[in-house]
Parts: C-alpha cells; sequence; structure tokens
C-alpha cells in the first residue's frame, strides 16, 4: 500500500477540510493571541513525503498503568472518577490504529500541578494530571481519570475555563498531528471561554464535548463519558492491492 | 465522511505530560554527524515564549524517513533513529535538540527537496500549530531549486527558514509576529 501512496515522489496528501473549522490564529477575546499569532499570510504548501510521513511510537513508551490517572500514587485522587473513552478516527471514518494519545489536566479542585498555577485551590497529592495510551486495532482508546474542576485565569475580569482535558493526537502523518481540549457536556461556562469558542462553527464546537455514556458507567464506581476524535482523512482512497 | 475535530490551544501547562525524558535528543552525543539545533521563540513584542513546544520531524543522514510509506529499500534505516523530537521552551524562550542533517528526500515531480527539518509549533495563545521548516546555510544550491522554498516569493521571508551556523551549532530563531517574522506554512 505505502508504494502506492508514494510511487515516483508522488505523493497522495491529506484533506485539509479542517482549516475550515479550525479557530483563527488571531482571536482578540483570548488574549494571549494578540501578540502570538503571526500577522504575514501562511503560505499554502503541497504535501511531500515529509508531511505524509511522521512519528511512529511504540508500545514501549506507554506503561500498564499510564491510562489511569487514578493509579500513579498510593492512594487514590480527590474527585469524582470518570472513565473517558471513544475511538480515534479519520476524516472518512476509518479507524486510526496504534496510535498515541497524551492527556493533562487539572485536579478536582481547578488546579493544575504546575508551578505556573498560582490558583488558591489546593493540590492533591494523589493527582498528577498527565496520562497517555495507543489507540487499539479498532481505534479505541480509553482513560480512568477524575472530572477536572473549573479554574478562573487571568485573560479578563472574572474569566472562568470551563472544565477540559487537554488532548494531543498524532495520527498517522505529520499532516495529521492535533491538539485540542475536551469539555463536558452542559457546562455554564461555555458563554464566556475565549477558547472554547474560538471554533466559529456551533457544530464544530460541540464535536470538542464529550457526552455522558450510560454504557460505560460502572456501577457502583465510576461515570462514563464519550469522546470520539476525528483527524484528517487521505485526499484519495488507497487501491488495496 | 466524518466530520472532523478542531484544534484548540495546547495552554500553558502541557509540561504535566509532554515531552518524554531524552525527546530532544536524537541522536547520542557521540554520533558521528551529530548537530546542536538551537534556537529561541519569541513573541511579537520581541518578549521570549517560555510555554512552548517544539517538535521536529527529519529524515535520516542518508535521507529516509522511519515510516512504512518511506519504503525506498535503497537507502537505508538507521537503527534507533525516530527522527522525531521534542523540545519545551525554557524561561529564556530557548529550546535545543541534538540531532543529524537529513539527506535529501523525494518531492514533487521526483525531485529531490533540500534538506530540511518539519517543524510545530505549540504554545499558549496559538490555537492552531504553527508550522515551518529548518533548511541549511551550506546548502545554497539545492536551496535554491527547492519546491517549497520556491513557493516563498519575498526573499527576506525565505530567509527566515534558513538556519544560520553558530558556534559549531545551527541556530534557529522562531519569531512568531512582528519584526523578522518565521515564514509559517498551511500545511
Amino acid at each position: 500500500m505505502a508504494s502506492e501512496l508514494t510511487r515516483n515522489g508522488r505523493v497522495i496528501g491529506y484533506r485539509r477540510d479542517d482549516l475550515e473549522i479550525n479557530p483563527p490564529y488571531l482571536y482578540p477575546d483570548y488574549v494571549s493571541t494578540q501578540t502570538r499569532a503571526p500577522k504575514r499570510p501562511l503560505v499554502p504548501m503541497p504535501h511531500t513525503l515529509s508531511e505524509v510521513t511522521g512519528p511512529v511510537y511504540g508500545h514501549e513508551r506507554i506503561g500498564d498503568l499510564d491510562h489511569d490517572l487514578t493509579r500513579h500514587h498510593d492512594d487514590e485522587p480527590i474527585g469524582e472518577r470518570i472513565i473517558v473513552h471513544g475511538r480515534l478516527l479519520d476524516g472518512d471514518g476509518r479507524p486510526v490504529r496504534n496510535s498515541l494519545i497524551e492527556i493533562w489536566q487539572a485536579n478536582a479542585g481547578g488546579r493544575y500541578r504546575h508551578h505556573g498555577d498560582q490558583h488558591p485551590s489546593p493540590l492533591d497529592p494523589n493527582f498528577s494530571g498527565g496520562g497517555r495510551t495507543m489507540t487499539d486495532d479498532d481505534g479505541h482508546y480509553e482513560f480512568i481519570t477524575i472530572k477536572p474542576g473549573a479554574y478562573p485565569w487571568q485573560n479578563n475580569p472574572n474569566a472562568w475555563r470551563s472544565r477540559h482535558i487537554h488532548f494531543s493526537l498524532f495520527g498517522p502523518a505529520f499532516a495529521t498531528r492535533l491538539v485540542t481540549q475536551m469539555f463536558f457536556p452542559g457546562d455554564p461556562l461555555f458563554f464566556q471561554d475565549p477558547i472554547f469558542n474560538s471554533v466559529r462553527d456551533p457544530k464544530a464546537r460541540e464535536r470538542m464535548i464529550c457526552s455522558y455514556d450510560h454504557g460505560r458507567t460502572v456501577e457502583e464506581w465510576a461515570l462514563g463519558y464519550r469522546y470520539d476524535i476525528v483527524l484528517r482523512g487521505r485526499e484519495a482512497t488507497p487501491m488495496e492491492d | 465522511m466524518a466530520a472532523l475535530t478542531p484544534s484548540q490551544t495546547i495552554g500553558p501547562f502541557l509540561h504535566i505530560e509532554v515531552p518524554y525524558e531524552g525527546e530532544a535528543r536524537l541522536v547520542e552525543p557521540n554520533h558521528p554527524g551529530a548537530i546542536r539545533l538551537l534556537g529561541m521563540v519569541t513573541d511579537g513584542e520581541g518578549e521570549p515564549v517560555d510555554d512552548a513546544l517544539v517538535e521536529i520531524w527529519q529524515a535520516n543522514a542518508a535521507g529516509r524517513y522511519a515510516h512504512p510509506e518511506d519504503d525506498r529499500e535503497d537507502v537505508p534505516l538507521e537503527d534507533g533513529f525516530t527522527g522525531f523530537g521534542r523540545c519545551a521552551t525554557d524561561s529564556e524562550g530557548r529550546f535545543e535538540f541534538l540531532t543529524v542533517k537529513p539527506g535529501p528526500v523525494p518531492g514533487p515531480g521526483d525531485r529531490p527537496q533540500a534538506p530540511h527539518i518539519d517543524v510545530s509549533v505549540f504554545a499558549r495563545g496559538l490555537l492552531n500549530r504553527l508550522v515551518t521548516r529548518i533548511y541549511f546555510p551550506d546548502e545554497s544550491e539545492a536551496n535554491a531549486e527547492d519546491a517549497v522554498l520556491s513557493l516563498i516569493e519575498d526573499e527576506a521571508a525565505r530567509q527566515t527558514l534558513i538556519a544560520q551556523l553558530e558556534d559549531g551549532a545551527l541556530r534557529f530563531d522562531i519569531r512568531l509576529q512582528g519584526d523578522g517574522e518565521t515564514t509559517f506554512f498551511v500545511i
């Protein structure tokens, strides 16, 4: 299959339909964009072999408990225990297999274990807030963690971030790399969160919100949430041999 | 077709999970051809960006990517060389990798591309990653022929993608905005 995709230097690239739904670089309501968004137009570039290849992580970088953020210390963290699971798919709905997913988040009180976070909410000695896993042959992944709290930030007066978990995805190529955030259904803070609202298409915004999954909720133990993530698809479906 | 998941900023607290230990070192210090690749990320006010993540992706010294879609068996793979590196910037906005100069890889029309390294930049205030490329100062002929570099019409803008040799290291500064702004690509 590989040679079908790259034969004679002719490369089948990835579709760029995410450009229609991704946030703009400059979104003034999110103040940090004002000094960090490039001012010159970005240069459109064809995908070459360099962009349709990309980092390949193996299972050797993943420990048995890396996906379970509630078991990284001697005791359990405080908070509402949750299971976050779903599938990593490409733009044609096909599973992205054996692909690294990384997450990080605040604790139940909305505090990150990070020197830069001075929110006066307690750190939890039993919660670090980072996890990683690989998708299986069906593109499925699962994390066990606690529901992160909302927290204040300095963007504007009385600004609060909606509850969220940071997600880092690789997919098969340099061109499919994605870093995003997963939000929780019904969060009353959405209306004033400029990071969430920087995605202008309401339907695309909804795709950053997980859904409650009673089928994955475990009796007397944890609430289930479902979150499917969709990366770019290929420009043309390669012919199978 | 499935509807895509949008991008969001990596935020200032990425260090809780990434990068992993050793990810800025693509080769061991005693590797023949090991070079330090370093630089600084600055914002539109010239201030260092101390919460960025810089990622690099490159072919090995022979010009082969460690990826199943690069199946050119006449170009050797190198044991242990993944071609991928990550480095979080320090309090002065600096990053540093230890790597090798990549060999040329095929480009559009099966003409070789000049040796280059693909770069992603993530940071608080960047709602999407920024993508650029590092080219090499000792490759002026290949750079002049390179299909991607040639997309940039303005000479000064093109120059922002050529690393500089400095004290035996390759220096590549990334200016997100303003004077000397790095040229970024839509990929």
